[in-house]
């Protein structure tokens, strides 16, 4: 099909790189603690480069119709399970692989040596996410979820403290009954259209009887309830806040993205079985994400005013961010999508950044160094993480500061960054299609929605800049902490991408209204993955045709 | 027979229920797996109910309807694995909250009277 067939194969590389990488560290000793780090490194770093090459490829025609498809173990769609590049799988693996490479340099020095198996647990939540974005199969879906919580349990634990194994042991309760949900919804919707690739789906669900469209719906209300609960939409997510808290700032930066992946699978299950293509069950569901999205933002602003600590208050920034993209995906407007898009970037590489910063600008007060205590004995770890070694970098509040003030705008949405852009665009978008198809007012709930979007923007730099008048202005006497470069670059790194975004907003702008553009048309991703052919070993030589 | 399944099912699925929702770790775990049980059956449910019909179609050529679907034993088999895994996981961590905490319920500490 092109000339370079084996750059087919670059589409499983996300979920293999990361599985052989951690299963390779698993029996690596923990005292040899650089070589695990490398392998992880360059397992994430070529992670990046693959998520980057795929996400030129989607974009620059590389593929018919720009949709990249992987039939694995080569059995052709519906039979086998297939892997599935679009431009927003693309994107959310670029995402993933931006924000996994700097939380593993942010944890280098410390995080990563309080317990072990750190680096393969780190993997394994990788292949789990990459995959999760990947699949076109929604048993596969499952699995990948799977794979990226049984990581996200270890990892939430990791440090073993009492506070993480008493929130840890609540997080893993309520994702085990929310995987229950995930299995029933599934096995519904097999049961009312015999078939669970999603592709496949999306042609049959318009020639459903009455009572199969039914029980299609309701299969697709319980799976939605599973994507939900990792979404955290109201009032599914209490669990959030009080898990982010608790889990180490690494881990709280990757948790970020997994709150992503419950928006991110509901948005490509809903646009692509309940698009234009479904009939009468176009649409299905629309509101109530809406509605629930509401009340999410809602909740999530109330929550963020109440919260004292950093690590709370950055929980319950997720959840307006999950609250606001559910809202936004509940509008189903190709402009507004696209928008929300933008705002699920920027959010997030913000959200990350504030997760590692909170635990840095936590050193300017008293050390507190309980924290490792606990650990230590449980692992009977002998050398303690060695504290201020290597290189510091100088003016390292002036750092801090400066860092604090850019993660704020973004998650607040306050100008010159990207947050506002986002929200701007978001605002315009829906007053705009609602007067582009004659309808001469726009109606309340949209009214609504950007009453609700301003005001949770204002809840959130009010409590943002009390926290940061209270940590940087009014902590009395205080002490620059020593910052590590290897902790400082990162965050640095994320914050200079938020600002990257904003002055490119016309660039990304561009290619997520080509993402919205695409998932718009689900009739001609089923059609790409359903006609891809299997390869055929050539005549003679048994090489790939 | 569809009916005793159905009753079945959703007795075991509300035990498990039930017992998700009681203050200790015993309880809850046995809720998880009671609720798994259910969830397991439900499934191969969904494949309709047969009774000694072979799963697999060996020929081309021949009516489909005759035959078991294979495709929910399968999601069963691997549910059955990913959930056998996590509960073993939950356990491990049940352990080490009561090591740790001194205490067998969910909050890590005694109810206050």
């Amino acid at each position: 099909m092109t000339a370079m067939p084996w750059l087919q194969h670059l589409i499983v590389l996300p979920v293999l790189i990361p599985l052989v990488v951690g299963a390779v560290l698993i029996p690596v000793n923990e005292t040899r603690h650089q070589l695990k780090f490398g392998f992880n490194l360059a397992s994430t770093a070529l992670s990046l480069f693959v998520a980057i090459a795929l996400l030129l490829m989607a974009d620059n025609g590389h593929w018919p119709l720009d949709i990249g498809v992987y039939l694995a173990a080569n059995w052709p769609a519906p039979f086998g399970i297939v892997l599935v590049v679009d431009r927003l799988a693309a994107l959310m693996l670029l995402l993933t692989a931006t924000i996994a490479l700097a939380v593993l340099i942010f944890s280098m020095q410390r995080w990563s040596r309080i317990g072990v198996h750190f680096h393969s647990l780190f993997q394994f939540l990788l292949m789990g996410l990459n995959g999760a974005f990947l699949t076109n199969d929604l048993f596969n879906l499952f699995v990948f979820f799977e794979v990226m919580l049984a990581a996200s349990y270890g990892l939430v634990l990791h440090g073993y403290n009492l506070r993480r194994i008493r929130t840890g042991m609540q997080y893993i309760a309520i994702n085990l009954v929310a995987s229950f949900l995930f299995l029933i919804g599934v096995a519904l919707i097999y049961a009312a259209s015999g078939t669970l690739n999603i592709a496949d789906l999306t042609t049959r669900v318009a020639q459903l009887g009455a009572e199969d469209s039914y029980l299609l719906s309701v299969g697709a209300c319980i799976l939605a309830l599973a994507f939900l609960t990792k979404g955290a939409m109201w009032p599914l997510g209490f669990w959030l806040p009080g898990t982010y808290a608790a889990a180490s700032p690494p881990v709280a930066a990757m948790l970020v993205l997994m709150t992503k992946v419950g928006v991110y699978a509901v948005l490509r299950v809903w646009q692509a079985v309940f698009g234009d293509e479904a009939g009468v069950l176009s649409g299905f569901g629309l509101d109530a994400l809406m509605i629930g999205g509401m009340a999410t933002l809602m909740f999530g602003a109330i929550g963020m005013l109440a919260s004292q600590d950093g690590g709370r208050m950055a929980g319950y920034g997720a959840i307006i961010s999950s609250g606001t993209l559910l809202a936004v995906i509940g509008q189903s407007e190709e402009g507004a999508l696209a928008a929300g898009l933008y705002y699920l970037v920027g959010s997030t590489l913000a959200m990350a950044a504030f997760m590692m910063l909170i635990e840095l600008t936590e050193r300017i007060r008293p050390p507190g160094a309980a924290l490792l205590a606990v650990t230590m004995e449980a692992f009977a770890i002998e050398d303690k993480p060695e504290d201020p070694v290597g290189v510091g970098i100088p003016r390292s509040l002036a750092f801090l500061g400066l860092a604090f003030a850019g993660c704020a705008l973004v998650i607040s949405g306050m100008p010159p960054l990207s947050g506002f852009i986002a929200k701007f665009s978001l605002f315009h978008a829906l007053l705009d299609a609602r007067a582009g198809d004659g309808v001469a007012s726009v109606a309340p709930m949209t009214w609504l929605l950007i009453a609700l979007i301003v005001l949770t923007g204002l809840a959130a730099i009010i409590s943002l800049m009390r926290l940061g008048v209270r940590t940087f202005w009014a902590s009395g006497a205080l002490a620059a902490p020593r910052l590590q470069f290897s902790e400082a670059a990162p965050i640095a790194a994320l914050v200079v991408l938020c600002v990257v975004l904003s002055v490119q907003a016309g660039a990304v702008f561009a290619y997520l209204t080509r993402t919205a553009d695409g998932l718009a048309r689900s009739a001609d991703y089923s059609e790409r993955v359903l006609t891809e052919p299997s390869v055929r070993p050539a005549a003679g030589h048994g090489g790939a045709q | 027979m569809e009916l005793v399944i159905a009753i079945s099912v959703g007795i075991v699925f509300g035990a498990g229920v039930w017992l998700i929702l009681r203050p200790r770790t015993f309880q809850l775990i046995t809720g998880l797996m009671l609720m798994s049980y259910a969830v397991n059956l439900f499934i191969f449910a969904m494949g309709r109910l047969w009774v000694n019909q072979p799963p697999i179609t060996p020929v081309a050529g021949i009516d489909p309807t005759q035959f078991a679907d294979p495709l929910p034993q399968a999601l069963v088999l691997t549910a059955i694995v990913i959930g056998f895994a996590t509960t073993a996981l939950y356990l491990v961590i049940m352990i080490g909250a009561r090591g740790l905490t001194g205490s067998d319920h969910v909050d890590g500490e005694e109810p206050r009277e």
